[in-house]
């Protein structure tokens, strides 16, 4: 039977949410080849996200090494081409994040095939649509080759333990990783994302965003603008060249709305746009917008939310 | 040092796109070098730079695969400062006739003459958005890769480079060996992101923003050379760089219609929450 093999990243606790629209898209697809679902985890210690992983798929090749703890490309791509070749499988799918961005076209090319970026939707055995142009264009794109290699846009399942062949780094090694340490939820999956823009003028003034942001439960984001000017750091970039979220509520705060912005956020459920200028771009996108400097608008907005909260 | 830096053309990305009856029309695009490619040249000519006494050391060479205009974007690198540039032209070097592991294939080819120490590329082109091509071109040569770089430092003995990457948890610090392939971000052009401790200082620092060709520069690029290069004559052809994944058809996104605008903060957040009931 054809195997649709499933990059799961594993954070720890169980396999990383981020990962599960990779798994859902697999489903899709192993009913397209008429196969199953094989959920590969790579990684030290990773029994806890390899059992997680075998509640979404027929099966779980576990690549479980020390010389596996830190996700190196040049280390992982080769246990995804080998469970590739393990399972028979026709597929390899991960989500784009930004391991899946790192690992899985080296994966492709060391099974000498292409691959599809940002997949979102799934149109048959090797036909699929994506985002490119910033989102402004929909392409609909078949791919050849032996396997068709893709990245997804965001039980009794027995784990099978693989013997790990052999790993070489290529003299690379991971020094360290200087975590985020925030208390807020991920960009990518926060159910409300507040994001400034140029017009915040400097990375203190963000601290207002903060606390609208800490009040709705959400993360915070920011522009391209906003980012290159260094007023935050580059990991809150929304738009193109960063992160792509969907959450229920957007609320953009003087930000004027460029196209590669919009091409990160524009897939949310609710938009609203905080704005000086009421000829701004982002406002064509907004499902609601008030014309107001941020200086003004944010401070009040905090205090109209405390209020309905209070109430409510 | 050799480092070998890849350009690629993209259509203005502010400009709209014009999308009719599921083709993409191109025709009428103003073309630029994709920002991204223009960091990559940022970062390449950094590392050759600020020896003692502020000499350069080393040779940046630009790659690019498409059509003969492209030796206009080839031609502002080269006023960058690039020292030379290869174009790779000729039958199936089209864009249609190109994917990421095509354009892979015939880059890991040009590799193979050229024995560059490092390879630079933008972390991805503004039009297809894919984001593969450096992965790729580091697989096929079995060499370490960093994507996403947000700075790089060249070790002074030319061996290694430590680098840091964006990285959705935070900021990852990297060690490769060279030769590498190295892909960058929005972040290499800060001040003191990039340099090679072989010739620059710790204190060096170059400009927040990416150079502009100076007419010294436009002078000097007049005589630098673009070679032209044929798939044939990279040891490829039309099925060895051929394109696994095709673009049947375009369309436009679906439109988002604007809503409407509310006069004060108390009807946001009352709209907020008993309209769209997500506060």
């Amino acid at each position: 039977m054809p195997a649709v093999v499933v990059l799961c990243e594993a954070d720890g606790k169980g396999i990383r949410s981020a990962s599960l629209p990779a798994l859902a898209a697999a489903g899709e697809l192993a009913k397209q080849v008429r196969g199953d679902v094989v959920a590969i985890v790579i990684g030290q210690g990773i029994g806890p996200a390899a059992a997680d992983a075998a509640k979404h798929a027929a099966r779980v090749l576990a690549y479980d090494d020390a010389k596996l703890a830190a996700p190196l490309a040049e280390t992982w791509a080769p246990q995804l081409a080998d469970a590739v070749k393990r399972a028979g499988a026709a597929a390899l799918l991960g989500t784009a994040t930004s391991t899946g961005k790192d690992i899985l076209p080296r994966a492709a090319a060391l099974l000498g095939v292409g691959m599809v970026s940002d997949v979102t939707a799934v149109l048959g055995p090797n036909r699929f649509r994506r985002p490119a142009y910033a989102g402004n264009a929909i392409e609909e794109v078949e791919v050849s080759g032996a396997v068709v290699v893709a990245s997804v846009r965001q039980t009794a399942f027995a784990v099978e333990n693989v013997a790990v062949s052999a790993v070489d780094a290529l003299g690379a090694e991971l020094v360290g990783l200087k975590a985020t340490v925030s208390a807020r939820p991920d960009l990518g999956e926060a159910k409300v994302v507040v994001s400034g823009g140029r017009g915040m003028k400097a990375g203190e003034n963000f601290k207002v965003l903060e606390e609208l942001t800490d009040l709705l439960g959400g993360a915070l984001g920011a522009s391209r603008a906003a980012c290159d000017a260094g007023m935050v750091p580059n990991d809150l970039q929304v738009g193109q060249t960063g992160k792509v979220v969907a959450p229920q509520l957007y609320i953009a705060v003087a930000i004027s709305g460029a196209i590669q912005h919009l091409a990160g956020m524009k897939g949310s459920k609710v938009i609203v746009a905080i704005n000086k200028d009421a000829e701004a771009p982002i406002f064509q996108v907004a499902d609601y917008g008030l014309v107001d400097t941020w200086e003004k608008a944010v401070p009040a907005l905090i205090a109209a939310v405390k209020k309905l909260k209070a109430s409510g | 040092m050799k480092i070998l830096v890849t350009c690629k053309r993209v259509p203005n990305p502010e400009h709209k796109l014009k999308i009719a009856g599921g083709q993409l029309d191109l025709s009428a695009a103003a073309w630029q070098l994709n920002t991204f490619d223009e960091y990559a040249v940022e970062t390449a000519l950094r590392l050759t730079e600020k020896g003692k006494g502020g000499e350069r050391s080393g040779e940046v060479v630009a790659v690019s695969i498409g059509p003969k205009d492209v030796g206009q974007q080839l031609r502002g690198v080269l006023a960058m400062g690039a020292d030379r540039a290869i174009l790779v032209g000729g039958p199936g070097t089209e864009d249609a006739a190109l994917d990421a592991i095509a354009v892979a294939r015939v880059l890991a080819s040009v590799v193979g003459r050229e024995k560059p120490d490092l390879v630079v590329l933008g972390k991805q082109t503004v039009d297809g958005d894919s984001n593969q091509v450096g992965q790729m071109l580091a697989g096929l040569l079995g060499w370490p890769q960093a994507t996403f770089l947000a700075s790089i430092r060249l070790g002074a003995d030319g061996k290694s480079a430590t680098v840091t990457r964006e990285v959705d948890a935070g900021v990852e610090e990297k060690r490769v060996r060279l030769p590498a392939v190295v892909t960058v971000d929005l972040r290499i052009i800060g001040k003191k992101a990039v340099r090679n401790e072989a010739l620059a200082g710790a204190d060096a620092e170059w400009d927040e923003t990416q150079r502009y060709a100076s007419l010294k520069g436009i002078m000097a690029a007049k005589k630098k050379e673009i070679k032209d290069v044929t798939l044939a004559e990279l040891g490829l052809d039309g099925a060895s760089a051929a394109a696994a994944m095709k673009v049947k058809s375009y369309e436009a996104p679906p439109v988002r219609k604007a809503g409407a605008k509310v006069a004060s903060v108390e009807e946001l957040v009352a709209k907020l929450h008993n309209e769209a009931k997500v506060i």
